[in-house]
Formats: structure tokens, C-alpha cells, sequence
């Protein structure tokens, strides 16, 4: 295991996971975690799992669509949307990075308590994975704009892989597999909606999709 | 054979794609029936596992797919006659000023087909991992169904179902790696994540983890299964869907979440420790039933009111299969006469929406007029739901409740009763009222029944009234072998 490349790639994620809470442009979301998905594509390359092909196989997909893929169908649906930054989010961008850096610490703080059975590599990818679910979870419950949803759950999928990954699950293909799911559906369905959303009214915010009272 | 089930509407789904109108309103109910073909036999042969274990047919998944091959037999005859009735062009909306259209009948029909494929794998899935693909599908294919009328408020209703069950599904799949984790023990060598496997080295598995693990899935799932604080997306998917897709909803797919949720208590059943799981499940379901009631009474849509009728039910569920021993048999039995009498309501909901062309129910009056055989329907499904004998939810609720008073959980048992008591008025109340009265003078006199859309829901109440009275011994069987696998080391 390549230690410094390590843990080059986990700040790098940690730097994403902040910077996405405060941004309030899109396009520049977009980019910042296609970035985290491309780094995290890297994780299995840097740690022992380099000798199994398929390993590498599925790495490469997980780039090429975390990478490329779905920012392109992001753009292309902030292009037919047509609105590149979120007006008003009920929670700011300085509260919510504020936020974002004390749920990194708590997971700093869990991930030293908990026992772990595998590497010591884990204990460092434990608390990073968990901090970005966290994070991307937060992203898609406080943010009205429907992109940012997506980008949100994005987050959130990025930090599973890393989970995935970190806990060194004996059973690799089957998380891998199931994370494309995930992403796959995730993306590709939202985007079809989004698709809709467009047609449907004007603006994005999924605000205006408040009809329907309990 | 166990995999033509779901190879035959996966190619069914494939084909709705491509072939003309006609064929393909009649390939939804053949297929339904090919389904249950091969559902009857395997409840004669006990077919044995395929694919290397990772489907098989166990008690537990038997009675979940019988369900979702009944209903979807019984529903896909309805959609057969709600999309002849369906106007094809632009129409006005009943609730705002806006005109919308219809998905393409292909993309139902396909998506319909789709969704008892994967549903079928839910039931059939040994492996965690599969199981776990397999809901994920159910949520891909049932969001274009939600959409079928396109306008605002379906949207609304498939964007938050969406974006809810997908996080939940992403909450059930980190559950799914910590179960994983914690069959890692040291030394290298791991339990797979097959059920037969996990439940019998259940000893073996890292307690933490495992529990850590349940309780992701529960919530992921539970999610997917619309039990409360996790359900407000469920009465808006339910009430904005086209009648025979929030049927099989609310009646198949809520059961295939369940089940997630009851195979992982399985395994955690057999680690010998399942007193907090269960503690968990009480206190899900009693929540659910008590915010349901909450919602339901002054409910003015009637979909939505059957909605939230579900949320109960879930919640009873999971008291049920909480409270353990006979009530998670009970729970079962629960599911079944949930699933028939709910599917029904919701068809006939559609009936009465065709009719009336209003969602409120105080605009609905003298249904039985109206439309004799689904206001009288209507009328039975209503007490049936409530749980008034003799119909099968009764003794079900009743064992359940039964249960929970012998086993000291007397305060749990009549803060149900309470809510019961109340759902009881407010449905019967709201249904009946629908039922009895004049109707508008607009809509004139009775109108003809169009039997493909009475016939389905006549039959799902019957089977519950029969099952009722009479559980035939095969069945009673596997209900309690069923019931059995989550009882595990008290």
C-alpha cells in the first residue's frame, strides 16, 4: 500500500466534501464531486486490492462514469434548466460549511472508537466515508434546487464506495456492482424526472412542487 | 423452473415495448397467469434451489410471492380495462387548470411487467446482495408508473419518492456491507452473504457490526416499507398513481420491503440476540399506527386516506413480527388479508374516481347508486380493512394484539386499541358516507359495470373473506414454519 498517495486521496475527499458545502454555484459543484469520484476511483488502485483484475475493472468504470458520465448529465440538464446557482438555500453556505466540519470531527471521534478487524487502513477511510455520507445526506435534505439533490446523493454514493472499499469487504464485486446500481439509478432516473421538471414548470426548485399537504 | 419466474415478465416487459396495443393489453394478464401457473406448482413440487443457492423458495418468500402473483393477476385484468377506458390525447386536469397527457400505454405496460419480475426476485433472493439489487429495481421500475399522468402533482409525488427511496436504498446497502463486516472474523476467513449460511453460523457473526447493521437496513427499508418517521413520501405516491399500480403499491411492493427487513431479523434471530431488534420493530410499528390514525382522521381524499391506511398496517406488521412467537405468524397472515382487501379498495378508489371525477370525499355521495357493484364493494372492503370479522384481518389483529397483552406489553396493547378504535371511525365514516346518500344530479343514473374493472377487486375481497373462515392446511403450514424462522434463541 502506497501510504502518502493514501492519504492524498482521503484529504482530497475531505477537501470536496467541504468545498461542495460551500458552494453555491452549480457548475462548480458538479466539478468538485465529479473530482471526489474520480479520486475515490483511485482508492482500490493505491491499496492492496491491485492484483485483482476485476478490482481494477470496476475502478475504471466507477471513474469513467463518477468522472465523466454523470457531470456531463448534469450539465446537460443545468443547460435545459437553465438556473446555475441556488437562490436562498433555507440553510447558508457559511452555516452549513460550519456544519460540515463539525460532522468531520465527530467522525473522526467514532471512527477511533470503533473496534475494527481489518487494516489499518481502515481506521483512516471509516471516518472520511462516513463524513462524506453524512454530508451528502445533509446536502440532499437542506438544499431546495433539484441539481443540487442529485449532487447531494452523488456525495453520498461516493462516500458508500469508500466504505465499500475501507472496510475491505471479503465480497468486493458485489459492492462494486451494487454501488453502480446505486448510481446508476440515482442519476439516470433523476435526470429523466429532471428532464420533466423542465417541461413541466420553470424553475427548478423542487419548492414549487408543494401541492400535495398532508 | 424457480427462475421462469421472473424470465418470463422480464421477456413479457421486453415485448410490451414492441408489440401492438392489443396484444400487449392481453400480455399483462397472461403473464399474471403463467405467474401464478408456476406459483401453484411450486407450492405442490418444492421446487429445489438454483443459481447456486442464490434463489430458492423459502416459507417466508412462498407467502410474499403468492401475494404479488395473485395481485398482480388480479390487477393487470384491471389495467387491461383502465387503460381501455384511459382518454389517449390531452385532457383537463380534475384539480388544476392545466391540461396533461398520458405516458405512452408501452412504457406501462413494460414498467408493469418489470416490476412483478423484480418483484419476484425480492421473494426468491438467498443473497443479501441480490435482495438488495432486487428492491433497488422495484424503485426503477415503479417511478415511471408514477408518472403515467403527466402532470404537476404526479411529478411532485415521483420526485420525492425517488429521491427518499433511493437514500433509503443507499441506507440499506451500508446495513448490507456492515452484516458483511461482520461475518469477517479474523483470520481471514468470511460467512457469504447467503441466508442459509448467515443463519446457520449466526453465532459466529461480530455482534456490533451486526447490530450496527440492522439497524441501517431497518431504517432503509423501512423507508421503502413507509413506516413512520420514514413515510412521507407514501401517500403521495399511493394517492397520485394510477389505481392498479397503487394497488400492487401499496399490496406487493411495501410487502417486498418487509421482507428485507424480516430476513435480516432472521439472521439476526439466529446470532441468539435479537432483543434489541425487536424492541426496535415495537416501537416503529406502534409510532406508525398512532401518526397514521393522526393523519387519518378529517382526511378529505379518499386516496390518500387509504394511504395512510397502509402506513398502519405496516405498522402493525412490524409490532407483529416485533412482538414475536405466534404474532409474527399473525403478522404474516396480516400481510396477506392487508394485500387483498388494500388492493381492492384502491381498484374500486379508481372506479369511484372515474365516476365522480373528484379525489375528495365529501364530493363522492350515493356511490352505491351510482355504481352498484363498486359501492357495494367499497362498502365491504371497508369494514374489511378495519378489521371486522369475518373478514381475515380480524383474528389476525386480534392474535397480535393478544400477544402483546400476554407478554407484558399492556401499555403498547391499548394505545393500539385506542387507535384502532379511531381508525375504525374514521375510515368506516369517510368510506360509507361515500357510499350512501344522492348522488350529484350531473351524473344521472346508474351506469353499466365494466366487468374487467369490478371483477378484480370482487375477487380480492372474496379470497380474504374465504381465507378467512377457512386457511387451508398447506398454507397454515407454511405460516407457521414461516413464522418460526424469526424466533430463533430467546
Amino acid at each position: 500500500m502506497n501510504t502518502v498517495l493514501f492519504e492524498i486521496v482521503l484529504v482530497v475527499v475531505m477537501i470536496a466534501d467541504i468545498a461542495l458545502l460551500g458552494t453555491s454555484r452549480i457548475p462548480a459543484c458538479i466539478r468538485i464531486v465529479a473530482a471526489q469520484g474520480i479520486t475515490l476511483g483511485l482508492l482500490p488502485v493505491v491499496v492492496d486490492h491491485a492484483e485483482r483484475p476485476h478490482i481494477i475493472a470496476l475502478a475504471a468504470i466507477t471513474v469513467v462514469l463518477r468522472g465523466f458520465g454523470f457531470p456531463w448529465l448534469l450539465s446537460r440538464s443545468l443547460r435545459m434548466l437553465g438556473v446555475p446557482r441556488e437562490i436562498h438555500p433555507p440553510l447558508g453556505y457559511a452555516m452549513s460549511t460550519v456544519l460540515g466540519v463539525v460532522i468531520l470531527g465527530y467522525c473522526f471521534w467514532l471512527g477511533a472508537r470503533f473496534e475494527v478487524t481489518g487494516s489499518g487502513m481502515t481506521r483512516l477511510v471509516l471516518p472520511v466515508a462516513l463524513a462524506t455520507i453524512l454530508i451528502g445526506l445533509m446536502i440532499t435534505i437542506v438544499r431546495r434546487h433539484a441539481l443540487m439533490q442529485v449532487i447531494g446523493y452523488l456525495a453520498l454514493e461516493n462516500g458508500i464506495y469508500a466504505l465499500g472499499v475501507g472496510l475491505s469487504i471479503e465480497e468486493q464485486l458485489i459492492v462494486e456492482l451494487g454501488v453502480l446500481l446505486d448510481v446508476f439509478v440515482g442519476v439516470f432516473v433523476m435526470g429523466i424526472a429532471l428532464h420533466h421538471l423542465h417541461h413541466e414548470i420553470e424553475r427548478p426548485d423542487v419548492d414549487l412542487l408543494d401541492e400535495l399537504k398532508h | 423452473m424457480l427462475t421462469a419466474l421472473f424470465i418470463v415478465p422480464l421477456v413479457a416487459g421486453v415485448l410490451a415495448l414492441v408489440v401492438p396495443r392489443v396484444v400487449r393489453r392481453v400480455l399483462m394478464p397472461i403473464t399474471g397467469l403463467v405467474h401464478v401457473a408456476i406459483m401453484v406448482w411450486a407450492w405442490i413440487v418444492r421446487p429445489p434451489p438454483e443459481l447456486d443457492g442464490w434463489i430458492a423458495l423459502d416459507p417466508v418468500g412462498q407467502i410474499f410471492l403468492s401475494i404479488a402473483s395473485v395481485l398482480f393477476l388480479a390487477t393487470s385484468l384491471y389495467a387491461a380495462g383502465y387503460l381501455a377506458e384511459e382518454d389517449p390525447g390531452w385532457r383537463d386536469d380534475i384539480e388544476s387548470p392545466l391540461p396533461f397527457i398520458n405516458a405512452p400505454e408501452a412504457v406501462f405496460a413494460s414498467c408493469f411487467l418489470f416490476f412483478l419480475a423484480s418483484m419476484t426476485v425480492v421473494t426468491l433472493a438467498q443473497h443479501f446482495s441480490l435482495m438488495w439489487i432486487a428492491i433497488e429495481a422495484t424503485t426503477l421500475a415503479t417511478a415511471p408508473l408514477l408518472y403515467f399522468h403527466r402532470h404537476k402533482r404526479s411529478l411532485e409525488a415521483t420526485w420525492k419518492y425517488l429521491v427518499l427511496c433511493s437514500v433509503g436504498i443507499a441506507l440499506a446497502l451500508i446495513g448490507t456491507f456492515f452484516i458483511a463486516v461482520s461475518g469477517q472474523t479474523a483470520g481471514g476467513h468470511h460467512i457469504p452473504l447467503l441466508l442459509s449460511e448467515l443463519t446457520r453460523t449466526g453465532v459466529m457473526l461480530e455482534p456490533t457490526w451486526l447490530h450496527t447493521g440492522f439497524v441501517f437496513i431497518l431504517v432503509g427499508y423501512g423507508t421503502k416499507m413507509g413506516l413512520v418517521p420514514l413515510h412521507s413520501w407514501l401517500p403521495d405516491a399511493h394517492s397520485e398513481a394510477p389505481s392498479p399500480v397503487s394497488a400492487l403499491l401499496s399490496g406487493a411492493l411495501l410487502n417486498c420491503a418487509c421482507l428485507g427487513i424480516w430476513r435480516t431479523l432472521q439472521v439476526y434471530a439466529s446470532a441468539g440476540q435479537v432483543g434489541a431488534a425487536r424492541e426496535l420493530l415495537v416501537g416503529f410499528g406502534v409510532m406508525s399506527v398512532v401518526v397514521a390514525a393522526v393523519f387519518m382522521v378529517n382526511q378529505r381524499d379518499y386516496k390518500r386516506l387509504l394511504a395512510y391506511s397502509s402506513v398502519e398496517h405496516m405498522g402493525v406488521i412490524a409490532l407483529g413480527m416485533g412482538l414475536g412467537g405466534p404474532a409474527a405468524f399473525a403478522a404474516l397472515l396480516y400481510a396477506i388479508h392487508h394485500s387483498l382487501v388494500k388492493s381492492a379498495l384502491f381498484l374500486l378508489s379508481g372506479n369511484i374516481l372515474r365516476v365522480f371525477k373528484t379525489k375528495s370525499a365529501a364530493e363522492v355521495r350515493g356511490a352505491l347508486r351510482t355504481s352498484p357493484w363498486t359501492g357495494g364493494l367499497w362498502c365491504a372492503g371497508m369494514f374489511a380493512i378495519t378489521g371486522t370479522p369475518p373478514f381475515g384481518l380480524f383474528p389476525a389483529k386480534f392474535a397480535i394484539l393478544q400477544h402483546a397483552f400476554a407478554h407484558g406489553y399492556v401499555v403498547i396493547g391499548i394505545v393500539c386499541l385506542l387507535f384502532f378504535a379511531i381508525i375504525f371511525i374514521g375510515l368506516t365514516g369517510t368510506g360509507l358516507a361515500m357510499a350512501q346518500g344522492e348522488p350529484p344530479p350531473a351524473l344521472g343514473g346508474a351506469t353499466r359495470p365494466q366487468w374487467l374493472l369490478v371483477l378484480p377487486p370482487a375477487f380480492l375481497l372474496t379470497l380474504s373473506l374465504v381465507l378467512g373462515s377457512y386457511l387451508p392446511a398447506p398454507v397454515h403450514e407454511v405460516l407457521t414454519a414461516a413464522g418460526a424462522t424469526i424466533e430463533g434463541a430467546r
